[in-house]
């Protein structure tokens, strides 16, 4: 007898969100794999698919029957068992009754404890169907969506959206469950419009293939397949290009249960609009594809990925097109409405546009921006970093937000700052200029790329850097999920420019001239320290972030090189790198240990262990703890050295050969002495040291490697 | 009937896909709409007569899907967006437009093919045209509604807005109720074949710009530039006032209506949709900022939430006030979500 079949199950929902296809069909698989093995009937991996209208898995074979368990029961001890006659005495009969096994069929056993009555007992195991009756059920409520829905009423289950039908087979016969008040069968849906309904399925592959003569291609990589190979047909036709979009070719993918590709055209009039404009309104507003000849330049023709066989009529074309014009009609119109004044004219509307109430206008927010900017790009030149220039730095930051009261970005938030950045190009500012505003709200996100030139950065930094100290200063601080001016992403947006650009700020210094500036500007808020240092806090929290999830550096490094100072995080970026380097050498670990040994040291000893009294030469009583003092004093010099030049390998490598002296005092030392000014003494030296060597990383937050 | 019928028949000709006969007159679509889900056992209500911004708003929709009672509605609501309005001079856009809306409580099984079968009835060839439906979630903010569904995409046409309601005034909805808004003059101007919304045939005789267009030019003007921010902002503090008034003096009765004397709380509700009125109009003012945004839409949605909680003890489907102490903050927390 066959002791494997194939396995299907399909649940059948209405429209599913695109996006949130692939994730499901992924969890599904986990789960199914999961509950499979914890019953033992898993034996081939499970492929599991997603479109619009169901997630599906199949799977080759799963056991049909689990495997029977022998287990050994144990009763009463055999002493107890039999009488001295060797005949069963009460405890061995009511164990047999309760075992349901008859006397004869018992027998004894040894245990580590002694001999032991026994009976063996098997678990017989439960056929497949009946398990999974119980599991695809489970999984369905096991299924986590970002946002589920109920539709029978409160009470009942949670999904995506409503589920309508469920196929559930297992070596072509119906696992029988009900869920929601649909039963598990063996019907699946076809394409809405295309496909037939009800259609009866035995298996795995003959699913997959009902289901395409139905105009629905279950698997995505097929669909993805269809629609690459149809963009490719129709842009050779045309001798054009693709503008590559990888987001939203796998959006179409997830969209459509039959994707078909179809070309429409729009007027040459609208290639007057940016690429960027038009772009955009494809992409973000329709879903279509744009194309570009070889000079990468916009032809006036679009790919739509629609939901048929074919556009049988040329009514889909007409549609698409049609939609397209009046969204092209807009923005043009928006574009030559803008530009009918003089970018820098659109500052006294912002005047209008609040930022935040108490925080002012957006005009407010562009002169104190303006401020921090020329500031920023100011300190950049004293450095004498290349390319820091003062004069565009302030006038980007004067232009930056002036988009913000345009026709454009108002219909089309998503170009706000591109939109700045082109209508400043036409209107002839310097293309240092047009860059830094197209790109100030750069980087969204931490896997956006910073602005490309040093105005752009001074700008952007100054941008989010306002956001912080204002908000922080009127109490607007991100909690868990509430981050209405999305200040975790500014925070970690000066992190990236800073790290990726390579240039120094002090933070401090930044944050305080922020809040300086908030106080002498409208609307005169004046921050408070708490506040600078909240922000500060909060800066400090996204670089750890991202340097351990980002730029790949463990967490004890960051926290070690942090401990040591965060003013300038490219500085810290320097430990950490020296720090990593150096952790594996010989004596680091070893000296990291003793670190941490020192720090619990003074800790036990309270606040007037010794530490800040200056050390006694004349109380160093033993060789080991005059050596260490020595040893410390000359090491310091040297890693000093290092230090000032910015090479923080050699000086860790030079404090890390402190590590024989250090293993030497523990060794003959005992610290807390009887006698208290010895001991005071000693801590003092232990004191003196951990701080001398915390000022690159605080080692004592290193922790051991495990080998 | 007679009238919609004969629309009908012309429009099934017509949805071989060669369009030789203009689709269906504005007023021919609302009635063949109409018809089709009075069939479904729909009651045809009329607009409501307080401005709104949207069918949500009616009182047959933010009441009627509240307790447990099965309801099905079907009417037209003018809605208006004052910050939409571009003084008659976008062919697409517009200060005041028209939705259809439908309420069906509880939400049937096939309702998707419900409403589908009824764009049949507008013309529509379901196999000549890509018909989609892409995820939107709805919400109210003031209204402290939301709901889960799709954006229904005609050829890429946003033609109609789908929800499945999972809360209304801070409630949660038990049994749920599927909402579907219909845009007509996109609709319309789809089946007629026009760009602008303004040559769209109303009737035979009629075009929309005919009938519409002097007030979309006037109301865009004082939406725009006529309307007093502060006077706009003392009517809304007062009809805020007023509705606080009612809500703060009504009995209380644990269960039922019969023979208690009852605040009229549809009447605080009307001061509440005024509020949200209001509020729009300032805000295509430019008179609101970010922050005063989120507390003005908290003032409308606390009037809102209150309300309809009242409604709920009163017809006996909440035990007490006391037990929906909370109901004021729940709903900001998942509306926001």
């Amino acid at each position: 007898m066959k002791d494997r079949g194939a396995f299907l199950f399909e649940i059948g929902c209405e429209e599913i969100p695109a996006g949130l296809l692939k994730k499901a069909a992924d969890e599904l698989k986990v789960l199914l794999e999961k509950h499979l093995s914890a019953n033992g009937i898993f034996i081939e991996p499970l492929s599991t698919y997603g479109a619009s209208r169901r997630l599906a898995a199949m799977c080759s074979a799963v056991l049909l029957q689990q495997a029977d368990e022998r287990t050994e029961v144990l009763g009463p001890p055999k002493s107890i068992a039999f009488d001295n006659v060797g005949q069963p005495t009460r405890a061995a009969e009511s164990f047999s009754e309760k075992q349901g096994i008859p006397m004869s069929n018992l027998y004894t056993t040894i245990t580590p404890r002694g001999e032991y009555l026994a009976a063996a007992r098997v678990i017989h195991g439960r056929p497949a169907r009946e398990i999974l009756a119980e599991v695809l059920p489970g999984v369905m409520h096991e299924l986590t969506f970002p946002r589920s829905m109920y539709w029978t009423g409160k009470k009942g289950a949670r999904f995506i959206r409503p589920v309508r039908w469920i196929v559930a087979l297992l070596n072509g016969k119906v696992v029988p469950f009900e869920y929601e008040m649909v039963r598990s069968g063996n019907a699946t849906e076809g394409h809405r419009f295309l496909g037939r309904s009800k259609i009866q399925v035995s298996g795995p592959k003959n699913y997959v293939e009902k289901l395409r003569r139905n105009f629905v291609l279950v698997d995505p990589a097929e669909r993805q397949k269809k629609i690459e190979r149809e963009i490719r047909s129709i842009v050779a036709k045309g001798k054009w290009r693709l503008h590559e979009d990888a987001g939203l070719l796998e959006l179409v993918t997830y969209l459509n249960e039959y994707p078909t590709v179809i070309r429409g055209d729009f007027d040459a009039e609208y290639l007057e609009l940016p690429s960027e404009v038009t772009v955009t309104v494809m992409r973000d507003h329709q879903k279509y594809f744009a194309v570009e000849n070889r000079q990468a330049e916009i032809e006036p023709h679009f790919l739509a990925v629609i939901n048929l066989d074919k556009d049988r009529a040329g009514l889909v074309r007409q549609g698409h097109e049609r939609v397209l014009r009046a969204r092209l009609a807009d923005a043009q119109f928006f574009w030559r409405a803008d530009q009918k004044r003089r970018l820098a004219d659109y500052n006294e509307k912002l005047a209008h546009v609040t930022f935040e109430s108490r925080l002012g206008s957006y005009r407010d927010k562009t002169e104190r921006m303006r401020h921090l900017a020329r500031k920023i790009a100011g300190n950049w030149f004293d450095s004498g970093i290349h390319g820091a220039d003062v004069g565009a730095a302030d006038r980007a930051a004067q232009l930056s937000k002036c988009d913000l009261a345009t026709e454009m970005v108002r219909e089309f938030t998503e170009l706000q700052g591109v939109m700045g950045g082109l209508y400043a190009r036409v209107q002839g500012e310097d293309e240092e200029v047009v860059w830094a505003i197209y790109e100030h709200y750069k980087p969204v996100g931490t896997e956006d790329s910073i602005p490309r030139n040093l105005t752009g950065c001074a700008v952007s930094i100054a941008d989010k850097l306002d956001s912080l100290v204002a908000c922080f200063g009127i109490g607007i601080i991100p909690s868990g999920s509430s981050d209405p001016f999305a200040l975790r992403r500014a925070a970690s947006g000066i992190v990236q420019i800073l790290l990726e650009r390579g240039i120094p700020l002090s933070l401090s210094a930044a944050v305080s001239a922020s809040a300086q500036t908030l106080k002498a500007n409208p609307p005169k808020i004046d921050v408070g320290g708490e506040a600078e240092k909240q922000v500060l806090d909060f800066i400090g929290d996204r670089a750890r972030y991202l340097l351990r999830e980002k730029y790949g550096f463990g967490y004890d490094e960051v926290n070690a090189a942090m401990a040591a100072g965060a003013d300038d995080l490219v500085d810290v970026r320097n430990r950490v790198l020296a720090l990593k380097a150096i952790r594996h050498s010989k004596n680091f670990a070893p000296l990291a240990i003793a670190f941490r040994r020192i720090r619990k040291i003074l800790e036990k000893a309270g606040p007037d262990g010794g530490r800040g009294g200056s050390v006694n030469l004349e109380l160093l009583q033993l060789a080991a703890e005059r050596d260490l003092q020595r040893e410390a004093r000359a090491l310091a010099e040297r890693a000093g050295k290092h230090k000032r030049a910015g090479e923080y390998k050699e000086a860790l490598e030079a404090i890390s050969e402190l590590r024989p002296t250090v293993d030497r005092f523990f060794d003959d030392v005992l610290v807390m002495d009887k006698d208290e000014a010895i001991r005071r003494n000693r801590l003092a030296l232990l004191a003196g040291l951990l701080k001398e060597f915390s000022t690159i990383a605080d080692f004592s937050e290193m922790v051991a490697e495990e080998k | 009937m007679p009238i919609a019928a004969k629309q009908l028949k012309e429009n099934m000709r017509s949805a071989t896909g060669q369009r030789k006969q203009p689709g269906l007159s504005l007023q021919a679509m609302i009635f063949a709409l109409e018809n089709y889900w009075s069939d479904q056992g729909c009651i045809v209500q009329q607009p409501y007569d307080v401005e709104v911004g949207a069918g949500t708003m009616h009182p047959e929709t933010f009441f009627r899907v509240l307790g447990p009672n099965p309801y099905r509605v079907v009417y037209v609501q003018p809605s208006r967006r004052p910050a939409d309005g571009r003084y008659g001079e976008n062919p697409n856009r517009l200060y005041k437009h028209s939705q259809l809306q439908v309420i069906l409580k509880s939400s049937p099984v096939d309702v998707q093919t419900l409403y589908l079968n009824s764009l049949h009835v507008l013309g529509i060839d379901l196999k000549q045209h890509d018909i989609r439906f892409e995820e939107d979630n709805w919400e109210s903010p003031t209204l402290g509604a939301w709901g889960v569904g799709w954006q229904v995409l005609l050829d890429g046409l946003e033609i109609t807005q789908f929800t499945y309601f999972q809360q209304s005034g801070g409630m949660d909805l038990d049994p749920v109720s599927c909402e579907l808004t219909y845009g007509l003059e996109r609709i319309a101007a789809f089946l007629q074949g026009v760009d602008s919304v303004f040559q769209l045939r109303w009737s035979n005789t009629s075009t929309y710009g005919d009938i519409r267009l002097a007030e979309e030019q006037q109301f865009s003007a004082y939406s725009f530039e006529w309307a007093d921010p502060k006077r706009t902002r003392e009517m809304f503090d007062l009809c805020e006032k007023e509705a606080k008034a009612i809500l703060a003096r009504r009995e209380r009765p644990a269960v039922g209506i019969a023979g208690k004397q009852v605040a009229p709380i549809l009447a605080a509700y009307d001061f509440c949709l005024k509020c949200s009125h209001l509020f729009n109009v300032l805000d295509s003012r430019g008179a609101i900022s970010t922050t005063e945004r989120a507390v003005l839409i908290a003032r409308v949605r606390a009037l809102s939430c209150e309300v309809a909680r009242d409604y709920c003890v009163i017809h006996g489907w909440s035990e007490s006030l006391a037990e929906l102490g909370d109901a004021n903050q729940r709903p900001v927390e998942q509306v926001r979500r």
